[in-house]
């Protein structure tokens, strides 16, 4: 019986409602009990806004994560808020991009990501999002590369373009 | 004949499965169920349920109106109502305080809408994190008057689209505003929902013979909810509690786990239930006897299952987020019998399942501490 509890955070656009919409449609495809809770109300605009992904072979209690297995952090203030929430062991997978600083733990995996440039340079920077969902399935293996490949494919059917475009963002992620 | 759910949120058709918020979840349920007026005025923690349904009833040509106040929107429920729509609202806590006399009207003018509320932290404006602390006012009535209103509460996506479209039917049925109780989490949260959850049902909706249609042919309908003549509202409301009587009977609703040979039971609802579930779950697999009872119903009251229960049970745990509301029908329902304890978390606090194995653990274990008849403090 596994259950990965997943946080994803950054600033408002930066995609993280939908990474972690991603995410739990991934885990829903492969049959898993799946949730997903976002960050809602008195949010700030600049602060950090975030979403909880729960994959689980068994039913899920509760969609409020306390401890993650894995963080994905998008900017600087997410990674000071979200740091202590990483259980010992886990992963964070950082934006080194707006990340200058670095885990100040030393018992959870860094992963350091310059999602942002890499986004950029593919000409469209609202991808970083998914170049780290690409780190993060090459690091964690929560899916295969091909099931990721072919839900992007489902969700950009009508719209070839981005479909080639987040494709190749994911496979920048992958190769990190 | 059912018609294929047509969701403009679905990006992946091709599932059987769609990924759902509840404030949506229950939209597109109050769709399916042939709500033909939806009115609302936004508040946080249910706004993607209006938001939702300024698309959708558009879209299937029905009402939709964002309304100027909460006043408003359920007096527009009153209305589509009385001619015989089915219809439903939406708000959360602040909110459904302003509709209290609206719902007042509508139980006593023994009129069907579904009243859906998304709780967040009380009192006053509270907070928008997730509450279970209007449970008095869901059970109890909620405004003046001597009425009871059917409360659901579901505890997953899934369940809200069931308990939404049971909601319409039983409103129908017994001629009486019902309740669809949530939390924030269960409105925010997306879960997967069978698509086939959302199929048209070709089953005719009830006749409605009082609705005011306009009087052609047929003498006038009367709704109203004065009774001067003397003598006259004591007979009415002891119709309505007959009914009251009818629907205990008939629609309580509940769901027990591991029970059958439980010391301990859990009594929880809505999102707790899940989490006290998984605590149950876990003091089994210690050898801790712990089931849970989980009312689907608020109002009627799972009373008879307690009794039960009670039976061979040494103690009760209620779990909600409030400070102790549910608790107090658990007690009427053990009547002293066995002792009910109590633990809740509230203005946004959320339980997680080991702070209830721990206060379960705490009970347990009075138990085995000595045999000697203990002093009362």
């Amino acid at each position: 019986m596994q259950t990965t509890r997943i946080i994803c955070a950054g600033f408002g656009g930066q995609g993280i409602m939908t990474l972690g919409k991603v995410l739990a449609t991934l885990g829903m495809k492969n049959g898993k009990s799946v949730s997903w809770m976002p960050s809602y109300g008195a949010e700030v605009r600049g602060g950090t806004a975030h979403s909880m992904v729960i994959i689980s072979d068994s039913d899920i209690p509760s969609p409020v994560i306390d401890k993650a297995d894995i963080c994905i952090v998008m900017n600087k203030p997410s990674l000071d808020k979200f740091e202590s929430r990483v259980k010992k062991g886990g992963t964070i997978i950082l934006n080194s991009s707006l990340i200058e600083s670095s885990v100040k733990r030393k018992d959870i995996n860094a992963v350091k990501v310059p999602a942002t440039e890499i986004a950029s340079s593919l000409g469209n920077i609202k991808v970083a999002n998914i170049v780290a969902l690409g780190a993060l399935v090459s690091k964690t293996k929560i899916v295969s590369k091909n099931k990721a490949i072919s839900l992007l494919k489902e969700f950009f059917a009508e719209k070839k373009a981005l479909l080639e475009l987040n494709k190749k963002a994911f496979n920048e992620g992958i190769r990190i | 004949m059912t018609k294929k759910i047509r969701n403009p949120k679905s990006q992946i058709p091709k599932l059987k499965y769609t990924l759902m918020t509840g404030n949506e979840a229950i939209g597109e349920a109050a769709v399916a169920a042939g709500c033909r007026l939806y009115a609302g005025y936004p508040i946080t923690p249910q706004n993607e349920l209006t938001a939702y349904m300024s698309k959708r009833m558009v879209e299937e040509g029905r009402v939709f109106i964002q309304s100027e106040s909460e006043l408003a929107a359920i007096n527009m429920v009153f209305g589509a109502s009385v001619a015989g729509a089915r219809a439903m609202t939406s708000s959360s806590s602040p909110g459904i305080s302003l509709k209290q006399e609206g719902i007042s009207y509508l139980a006593g003018c023994e009129l069907p809408a579904v009243i859906v509320n998304i709780m967040r932290g009380g009192p006053g404006l509270g907070n928008i994190a997730p509450a279970q602390s209007d449970y008095f006012q869901a059970t109890r009535g909620g405004g003046h008057g001597d009425y009871r209103t059917i409360a659901l509460a579901p505890s997953s996506v899934e369940e809200a689209v069931e308990l939404t479209r049971l909601a319409f039917d039983l409103a129908d049925k017994y001629r009486g505003p019902v309740l669809v109780i949530g939390d924030g989490i269960l409105g925010q949260m997306m879960e997967p929902v069978k698509n086939s959850k959302f199929e048209i049902r070709n089953s005719k909706l009830l006749p409605k013979p009082w609705a005011l249609t306009g009087a052609k042919g047929r003498k006038p309908n009367i709704i109203r909810s004065l009774y001067l003549k003397p003598g006259a509202l004591e007979e009415f409301n002891k119709k309505l509690q007959r009914k009251y009587e009818e629907i205990k009977e008939k629609e309580t609703r509940f769901e027990e786990a591991l029970t059958r040979d439980a010391e301990l039971i859990i009594v929880a609802y809505g999102t707790t239930s899940r989490i006290a579930k998984a605590a149950a779950q876990n003091l089994r697999k210690k050898n801790k006897k712990a089931g849970l009872i989980r009312p689907i119903t608020l109002w009627p009251f799972p009373d008879k299952a307690i009794k039960e229960v009670a039976k061979n049970a040494k103690a009760f745990l209620v779990v909600e987020m409030s400070n102790g509301q549910m608790v107090e029908d658990v007690e009427l329902a053990a009547k002293g019998r066995r002792p009910v304890h109590f633990y809740g978390r509230s203005g946004g606090g959320v339980p997680t399942p080991e702070e209830i194995e721990k206060e379960a653990l705490k009970v347990m274990s009075s138990w085995f501490v000595d045999k000697k008849p203990r002093t009362t403090n």
